[in-house]
């Protein structure tokens, strides 16, 4: 008598959890989508537009693509920030690679202080020290250079993740590297042909987060770089979008576009091996 | 290697003579190594020596001296470059105790293993050379992240502390004025001086509920989202997980920026389209236009929702992994047991989710206590004026940037506030490392 009044409320719940379930997930993809889609409809609307509305009525054209090379800074700013970007991840992840195989690999003397020194220093808001970074470029030159900031993004991301990539190293099996050295491989071949294929999709990671690192950072930029031939896309985007009486939303919102699509494509491409990346450094000390 | 400091009784007394007098020698480096006879290394290692003394000499010693007085005659002297120079002093003081403190290991070691075994001692070049190889690749591994990090961590963090003792504001502009050192004032002004303690306090009240109220939210809604959509009933969860990624895979600078023009309280999309459309559809519902960017609290309302948008992906990554690594004859057993959902999510999926999430969760909530670029592009920090040239929705790393850019810049108060977040976010990160286990290490 029990048993069908069971399965009858089973069956009820279940309804109402599927009916939530697709509700929540139609109501959130909504809520994301509606701001994306209005940058993407107004990169092709025309004429002078206050501010963003979903709007299909048009007329289309690519007019502000052309605009925004032609009569804007947009692609040196571009090229800016790939060159800033691109040094950063080089270098950053060849430090990273290099010091976390060491952490992984090596039990050598200062060792455990050296991590802890890495843990620590990763908690410092080295942003925050603007200060001192005006000081630094007042002396050094590096004031409204590019190079100065690449310094001080690549060593900004360092410890964090070194101490991650360590934590990646160290899920690689002992094993290989002592059968490596059993068949005679030095430092260098083991570490080059036998451990680092082997972290490639980590290191994929990183140089990901590396490079998306300098397209979104504001704050240092708006700082440190002073005339608009050598602003980075953020700040420069910002300069469309920032003044109340001259609105340019249809040029922000096509060069927001050029920004995000090849990222988002890295993104997509990659994703599958963010979880491990993430929680490799955590798992394992 | 540790191990070898244990056989101290195994020695004479003589050969512990020996050892300590290798060791104390190598207080100038290089002397331990020509009494273990290894003249190669002794040489190289006094050479550094040498450089280190001509240099203390040449530059060291008056950067020093500058560093403590910060110049005497002002347009002459420019005390800001005195101190850069002073504090790049410290650091190659530092590095060069680092590094006898080393040798004097070296020596000692050295010195033990030629009474012990004295073949293994290297005394040519070339074995030297291998050694070197062989035990400092680790090292040689690190120097690249050390070098970096050096430049653009720790030697701005020691500036910042610096300056936090110094009178450095628009007043006091190297070189027509020189910056003295004011010891603890900086910090006194700021909380006793009524002006720099109300905004302070303000700013400060807000950062902290700012980063509970936002890092919370977007916590709730990717560890929801991933639970709802890791449901095996749930279709086109491909579909659904591409469009949940969005948020994170396009630049968040991006995306606030055109919230912050969305949300334009007079022709923004919010109370132009948004609102509207539910008036429209919803019977008898009339909202107003809201004041969004020029009232407090509605900013305040938007800035704490958006940081939810922008930030819940990547904790529904996190979650998403950690749910598929929960065996699922956890959830058999405690079905048979007689557990409803609720009980299931209470005692199986939300202790495993906090077990390994725990201190990245913990790392959202310092992110955003210093989330600098949704506050400044969202709204520049307003509406409004808590005094001091903050607004009424800035934290305190966007009034730090406000303190250092304005037209009257006060860089010593911006660089004590900076230490103080420093303070706190490094004391809250090291209680929650030091209960995960991160600083417990094998070996």
């Amino acid at each position: 008598m029990n048993k069908p009044k069971r399965i009858k409320t089973q069956k009820n719940s279940r309804f109402w959890n599927k009916l939530f379930s697709y509700a929540y997930l139609i109501g959130l993809s909504i809520v994301i989508i509606y701001p994306l889609l209005i940058t993407v409809t107004s990169a092709f609307r025309t004429g002078n537009i206050m501010a963003f509305d979903l709007n299909f009525t048009g007329p289309w054209s690519l007019a502000n693509f052309s605009r925004l090379f032609n009569n804007t800074l947009y692609g040196t700013w571009y090229l800016n920030t790939l060159k800033v970007a691109g040094t950063t991840m080089v270098i950053q992840v060849a430090a990273i690679t290099l010091a976390g195989y060491a952490y992984s690999r090596y039990r050598f003397i200062g060792r455990k202080q050296s991590i802890k020194f890495f843990l620590i220093i990763q908690m410092v808001p080295t942003t925050a020290a603007l200060t001192a970074f005006y000081v630094m470029a007042l002396l050094v030159g590096g004031l409204n250079t590019h190079w100065f900031l690449t310094v001080i993004y690549i060593g900004g991301g360092i410890p964090m993740n070194t101490w991650l990539m360590k934590g990646y190293f160290d899920t690689v099996p002992l094993e290989l590297d002592e059968s490596a050295k059993l068949d005679g491989a030095g430092h260098l071949r083991s570490f080059w042909q036998i451990i680092l294929p082997l972290v490639k999709p980590m290191i994929a990671v990183q140089a990901l987060w590396a490079f998306m690192g300098p397209f979104g950072e504001y704050m240092l930029a708006r700082f440190l770089l002073r005339t608009p031939e050598v602003y980075t896309v953020a700040i420069g985007l910002q300069t469309f979008i920032s003044n109340p009486r001259e609105q340019r939303v249809t040029l922000f919102a096509s060069g927001a576009i050029l920004i995000a699509l090849p990222i988002c494509i890295l993104f997509f491409y990659l994703q599958k091996h963010f979880v491990s990346g993430l929680t490799a450094g955590g798992t394992k000390g | 290697m540790e191990t070898k400091n244990n056989d101290h009784s195994l020695l004479s007394d003589k050969d512990q003579k020996k050892v300590r007098t290798a060791m104390l020698l190598s207080i100038i480096p290089g002397l331990g190594q020509l009494y273990n006879k290894q003249l190669v290394k002794g040489a190289l290692f006094l050479v550094i020596f040498a450089g280190f003394v001509i240099e203390l000499i040449l530059f060291g010693a008056g950067a020093v001296q500058g560093l403590i007085t910060l110049g005497t005659v002002p347009r002459e002297d420019h005390s800001l470059f005195l101190l850069i120079e002073g504090t790049i002093q410290i650091l190659i003081i530092l590095i060069y105790l680092v590094f006898m403190a080393a040798v004097m290991m070296d020596a000692n070691r050295v010195a033990k293993k030629r009474i012990v075994n004295p073949n293994a001692v290297n005394y040519t070049v070339k074995a030297t050379a291998v050694s070197v190889f062989e035990n400092g690749f680790p090292y040689l591994l690190t120097i690249p992240a050390y070098l970096v990090m050096i430049f653009a961590i720790v030697f701005p963090v020691l500036v910042t502390i610096f300056i936090a003792f110094t009178n450095y504001n628009f007043q006091n502009v190297p070189p027509a004025n020189l910056i003295d050192w004011v010891g603890f004032e900086t910090f006194s002004s700021i909380f006793t001086l009524t002006a720099y303690r109300d905004t302070f306090f303000a700013v400060f009240s807000w950062t902290i509920i700012w980063t509970l109220a936002a890092t919370t939210l977007q916590l709730i809604i990717g560890v929801f989202t991933a639970l709802v959509l890791n449901q095996p009933h749930i279709r086109f969860n491909r579909f659904f997980g591409v469009i949940m990624l969005l948020p994170w895979a396009v630049p968040a600078f991006i995306t606030i920026l055109t919230f912050s023009n969305i949300f334009n309280p007079s022709v923004g999309a919010i109370n132009t389209q948004v609102i509207p459309f539910f008036n429209q559809i919803i019977p008898f519902l009339e909202i107003p236009a809201i004041s969004w960017k020029t009232d407090p609290f509605w900013t305040k309302i938007a800035i704490i929702m958006i940081q939810g948008w922008v930030g819940y992906p990547y904790i529904y990554v996190l979650t998403s992994g950690i749910l598929q690594s929960i065996p699922n004859d956890w959830y058999e057993a405690s079905v048979i047991d007689g557990a409803t959902a609720i009980q299931k999510f209470k005692h199986i999926t939300m202790p495993h989710i906090f077990a390994v999430a725990a201190p990245i969760f913990i790392t959202q909530y310092t992110g955003n206590f210093n989330n600098f670029n949704l506050i400044y592009l969202f709204n520049e920090g307003g509406p409004g004026s808590v005094g001091s040239g903050a607004g009424s929705t800035d934290i305190l790393i966007s009034w730090i940037y406000k303190l250092t850019t304005g037209t009257s810049p006060q860089y010593n108060i911006s660089a004590a506030v900076t230490l103080i977040i420093s303070a706190i976010v490094i004391t809250i990160s090291m209680i929650i490392f030091s209960r995960t286990r991160a600083f417990e290490m094998e070996d």
